[in-house]
């Protein structure tokens, strides 16, 4: 690292109003102007690295199918932004049987939303049990909670594929949400939070004459919002990224999600890849989960150290 | 843990309960233990027989060249993910931890990528790296590289090493800024004033200091490699050029759903849920931060 004069070395040993100087402009000690410099620059490369397939991305989709097929592409946006976004959202795309991009929207929005919401309501009802109440076999359902976390689809594809389609599950909204809803993360959370609560605070309010329906609906909720806003946003994207358990549950093109729409609209093997469109829907695929990251940004943060996953 | 103040009822507890355990027992323990069974079974070719073989598909698996192969594909390609994603992480993470100005936008412009699904990541990458369109292959080819996704096992694997890290850099930055902001400056100035250089002030101090956080991420990042970016693996390379870029998750459903050989992706089912079992164990016994069983 570069050290220029202005750093702080022990040659020049500097006295405390140095460093309460340095301390008031927000500078840790230490850290000379022009390591602040490079650490700009190599943030603003970083950036770049981040950002530049998406941004790329939004400039393919802004071009005609022709000037793609000719690269390289400029790095400016094209000028056919409408034609490209209405023909796909609204005209449908011919590789995927015509679908059109607000159908899978629609799709992966109700998967993205019942995902989460499921999640959240069976989660907090199951920590809210084992938490407030003492019941047989009660350590016995935690652990068969918290033992789902090893059992990840990836590890069970067939047999939970034969389950799905023997309960006639394939291609229906139930089928790609349902299964999804259990959470072993979002149940620890929530016991972990509620084991923070006081017990005078359930004493004073069954003393106040509260059963467990308005100790949960006028108490605990309440208490829980920023929990379960930054849960929201993790689970939310969760459910807007799935993969594997969409491509096994859709057959039917009206019933896929963006994201496995959009792998079956890319052949390099043959020619008649509609690169435009494939660009739109990536597009719309990219901006909703970042719109809602950008958007709750605190939660997001928050929703993230907290679940640890 | 002290006895809680707790609700009398009886019947409550296992109605607020039952969704859950209704979904975990149908979805999730039903299935993987039809896993289990059948990777004790072997199916004639039409499917319509079965008889009870022990662990003879386990033997099987574990002699076919083709799952050795996926063995080492899966190392390589989870080792290189994540310790990409994390250098490059950590780089970031500690150059924001010196800027004073700018710090909050930075952060907003780091973390888009978590919200894209590890599938489309590898769908851009492709489009930017594909040798016949993508404009970014045109400027390696122009540099006079070689280089072809479509057809060298090397260049596929660097093309979903890169997506796959591009895509957890942000959850790494986030994780390494939290920790990075819990070292107590004090140790580090104390440091300064002592002489020590960035430098010799990150590795002496700094980094030891993360270690949790890093070993922590390790671990992520290592269940991430190994089962959340089978969308990428199926969306970019569909485990090809011949099989440089087949996953051992990548193998299980090509096995099972592809070449319906139900006894041996059964079987490698079970190998995979012990190496869940065993990285889960590691989580929780050795990165036990906040989750305490009371």
């Amino acid at each position: 690292m570069v050290e220029t004069p202005a750093a702080v070395t022990p040659a020049k040993a500097t006295s405390t109003a140095a460093v309460l100087g340095r301390k008031e402009d927000g500078a840790m000690l230490g850290v000379s102007r022009s390591s602040r410099y490079i650490a700009h620059v190599i943030l603003i490369l970083g950036i770049v690295i981040v950002a530049f397939p998406i941004y790329y991305t939004f400039v393919a989709s802004t071009h005609t199918l022709q000037t793609i097929l000719r690269p390289p592409l400029p790095l400016i946006p094209g000028d056919q932004f409408f034609e490209n976004y209405s023909e796909a959202l609204f005209g449908g795309v011919g590789r995927i049987g015509g679908v059109a991009v607000s159908t899978l929207l629609f799709n992966t929005m109700v998967v993205a939303l019942a995902i989460a919401i499921g999640k959240i309501i069976i989660s907090i009802l199951s920590a809210y049990a084992i938490v407030f109440f003492r019941f047989p076999f009660r350590m016995v359902f935690f652990w068969v909670i918290f033992i789902t976390l090893m059992l990840p689809v990836e590890v069970r594809i067939m047999p939970t594929y034969k389950v799905m389609s023997d309960l006639g599950l394939i291609d229906t909204y139930t089928g790609l949400t349902l299964p999804l809803m259990a959470s072993a993360t979002a149940t620890l959370l929530f016991r972990q939070f509620f084991l923070t609560i006081p017990g005078e605070l359930v004493e004073a309010a069954r003393v106040d004459g509260a059963g467990p329906y308005r100790f949960f609906k006028d108490i605990l909720l309440p208490l829980s919002r920023t929990n379960i806003a930054a849960l929201f946003v993790i689970l939310f994207i969760y459910g807007w990224t799935q993969y594997l358990w969409p491509l096994l549950m859709t057959n039917r093109n009206d019933m896929n999600t963006i994201v496995i729409a959009l792998k079956k609209m890319i052949s390099f093997a043959d020619a008649d890849t509609q690169w435009h469109l494939v660009m739109v829907t990536s597009m719309l695929a990219i901006i909703p989960p970042i719109l809602v990251v950008l958007l709750m940004q605190r939660w997001f943060v928050r929703g993230l150290v907290d679940t640890e996953k | 843990m002290s006895p809680r103040v707790v609700f009398p009822n009886k019947v409550l507890p296992y109605l607020l309960v039952a969704p859950q355990l209704a979904i975990t027992l149908i979805f999730f323990y039903w299935p993987a233990s039809q896993a289990v069974y059948q990777s004790t079974l072997r199916e004639d070719p039409f499917g319509l027989n079965s008889k009870f073989v022990w662990f003879d598909n386990f033997k099987r698996v574990l002699s076919d060249p083709g799952y050795l192969n996926s063995l080492q594909v899966t190392a390589i390609f989870s080792v290189s993910t994540a310790f990409v994603s994390m250098a490059v992480a950590l780089l970031l993470a500690v150059m924001a931890d010196k800027v004073i100005k700018g710090r909050g936008l930075y952060r907003t412009l780091m973390i888009w990528p978590y919200a894209v699904a590890p599938a489309i990541a590898g769908m851009l990458w492709l489009f930017l790296f594909n040798p016949s369109i993508g404009s970014l292959a045109i400027g390696l080819r122009s540099l006079g590289i070689s280089w072809d996704p479509l057809l060298n096992g090397t260049d596929a694997m660097i093309l979903v090493v890169s997506a796959a890290a591009w895509k957890q850099i942000s959850y790494n930055f986030l994780f390494f800024v939290a920790g990075l902001q819990a070292i107590p400056k004090a140790l580090i100035e104390a440091a300064a004033i002592d002489g020590a250089r960035e430098t010799k002030r990150f590795w002496t101090i700094v980094f030891p200091l993360l270690a949790p956080t890093t070993f922590f991420l390790l671990v992520v990042n290592t269940v991430y490699a190994l089962f959340d970016t089978f969308g990428i693996i199926h969306a970019v390379t569909g485990g090809g050029p011949g099989r440089s870029t087949e996953t051992l998750v990548y193998k299980v459903y090509s096995d099972g759903a592809l070449n319906q050989l139900m006894g041996v992706s059964a079987a490698q089912s079970v190998i995979l849920m012990v190496i869940v079992i065993a990285l889960t164990a590691v989580q929780f016994r050795y990165v036990e931060r906040k989750v305490h069983y009371g």
